[in-house]
């Protein structure tokens, strides 16, 4: 890992036990498909939550309704304590401000070069950010912490698949997020580009104390970075634990995950 | 029994398909006024729509003037009209021919692009990282292009119809040796601000339908790259045929205003 990664704090450490995300009976069909039947999740302060699935088994559409990318048909989404469900545009773009999201194709503007990227989300949030530096320092500090303060001005073409990836993780860093949403965030890569990732993701949260909530299928991805684990089947919360207990698991459903 | 369910379906995929549009465009009003105004993207916008179409729209629009007056020469002398060429060439070419084929190749050009690209962000999650970065993608995407588009039309049009005139004076003075200033002085004598008006009314609701279905088919994208193809496609045919139901909209409407 680069030199530029060194681990400093820069929040102290909120309550372990302070429940950041807080999701009650959720549902969401798509006509007859009913993809989530009722899930139910906590999120503490500082924790690594992965939640596991097989394709299809509703994990993006979950972290999709969290920030209200979609509507879910029914249930509660808490996040910082607010119900994110009943939020009007103004409140949720001021809660999103606080929630990063790293999308499974890292979803980088095409048209922008990397830096303009990273200005992007401090656009509409300004106000946040007078005090502490101007936009040229967070946006290279943001690329510092992901190690690639050279690629300022290039396009996300020009990138490979797991610098995208990382310019991705400093666009949500920018933000100074208190939660990150991790969809897959090593789908695609190599191995070895998804063990730096990983190792990256362990270090922003030491760093930054944040809380995350990593949906993956990637069970070394799980083994490295989960504090607890909850697998996800036919739409609703089959088995929760840290990795270990769940390895151990005689249920076939949660075995099959780990073979 | 089969027949008549598949023009039933096609039926009610068209109005589907109208009131899905109305309620886009009712949405981009609602939101075109409220702040913040994406000025900067907005001006990128207008270049990438007007600077950019410039040289098809230019090339497009001396080459109808050429062709328009080369093919009619030949009618106009057998009944000893050629001097009525200018009227002729001015009045078609800004009352109906330039704005109807500047814009369907605006539709080519512009609604294609927007569609793909819009599609293109969608399918790629770009438009979900928008908002979920506290940007509306709406404003930020979909009001700006339809506005420049809107804008920018009637400009292209304009500048379109003037190099068809100046391609048929080419012709007229190459083969009938008439001046520039005779030329046009026809031209102008011909035209009245009732040709005027309507035309380049009628060019900004152009400009708003070839943004609007762009905007429209790119933003709800789905189906990955094959869906990004699809709206590119359905874009421009979509376009060009409310570009001709506007003409003939246009041309009714102002049939009416005339018998007034």
């Amino acid at each position: 890992m680069n030199k530029e990664n060194t681990i400093t704090p820069v929040f102290p450490a909120g309550e372990a036990d302070e429940v950041i995300i807080r999701i009650k009976d959720l549902r969401k069909r798509f006509g007859d498909n009913r993809v989530l039947n009722g899930f139910n999740m906590e999120l503490h302060q500082g924790e690594n939550l992965v939640v596991m699935g097989k394709s299809g088994s509703g994990k993006t559409v979950m972290i999709k309704c969290l920030v209200g990318l979609m509507q879910p048909d029914s249930g509660s989404i808490e996040v910082m304590g607010k119900d994110i469900t009943k939020l009007d545009r103004k409140a949720l773009d001021l809660l999103r401000a606080d929630i990063g999201f790293l999308f499974q194709g890292s979803a980088l503007y095409d048209s922008m070069t990397v830096r303009e990227n990273l200005e992007f989300p401090l656009r509409r949030h300004k106000e946040r950010f007078k005090d502490r530096a101007d936009t040229e320092t967070l946006v290279l500090e943001a690329l510092k912490n992901v190690g690639l303060s050279h690629t300022t001005e290039l396009m996300p073409a020009e990138l490979s698949g797991g610098m995208k990836r990382r310019v991705a993780l400093a666009r949500t860093l920018i933000m100074n997020p208190r939660i990150i949403l991790y969809d897959e965030p090593t789908s695609g890569l190599d191995p070895i580009t998804a063990k730096e990732i990983i190792e990256l993701m362990r270090i922003i949260q030491a760093r930054y104390r944040t809380s995350a909530l990593i949906i993956t299928h990637d069970v070394d991805c799980a083994r490295v970075i989960s504090d607890r684990m909850i697998l996800l089947v036919d739409g609703i919360n089959y088995a929760e634990g840290t990795y270990s207990e769940l390895q151990r698991s005689a249920d076939p459903q949660v075995k099959a995950f780990f073979k | 029994m089969q027949g008549i369910k598949g023009i039933s379906g096609k039926v009610a995929g068209f109005f589907r398909l109208s009131g899905e549009l109305s309620h886009f465009a009712g949405r981009y009003f609602a939101e075109v006024w409220k702040p913040p105004f994406e000025i900067r993207e907005l001006l990128h916008q207008c270049y990438n729509v007007g600077n950019r179409s410039f040289p098809l729209v230019g090339v497009t629009g001396f080459i109808i003037g050429l062709v328009l007056t080369l093919q009619t020469r030949p009618t106009l002398q057998e009944f000893g009209a050629v001097s009525w060429m200018p009227a002729m060439v001015g009045i078609s070419i800004v009352r109906e021919i330039g704005p109807v084929v500047i814009a369907l190749i605006c539709a080519g050009r512009v609604a294609s692009g927007i569609g793909a690209e819009l599609g293109s962000m969608r399918v790629t999650e770009q438009i979900d990282a928008m908002e979920v970065s506290g940007t509306n993608p709406f404003k930020f995407l979909v009001a700006t292009r339809i506005t420049a588009t809107t804008l920018m039309v009637p400009v292209l049009v304009i500048f379109g119809d003037v190099l068809a005139l100046y391609g048929s004076f080419l012709i007229e003075h190459l083969k009938g040796n008439v001046s520039f200033q005779l030329y046009f002085n026809q031209v102008f004598d011909s035209l009245e601000f009732s040709d005027l008006i309507p035309a380049t009314v009628k060019t900004f609701f152009f400009g708003f339908a070839i943004g609007l279905v762009g905007c429209f088919k790119g933003y709800y994208c789905t189906r990955g790259t094959v869906g990004v193809g699809a709206a590119a496609n359905t874009a421009v045919v979509a376009a060009s045929m409310l570009i001709f139901i506007l003409d003939f909209i246009a041309v009714l409407i102002s049939d009416i205003f005339y018998e007034l």
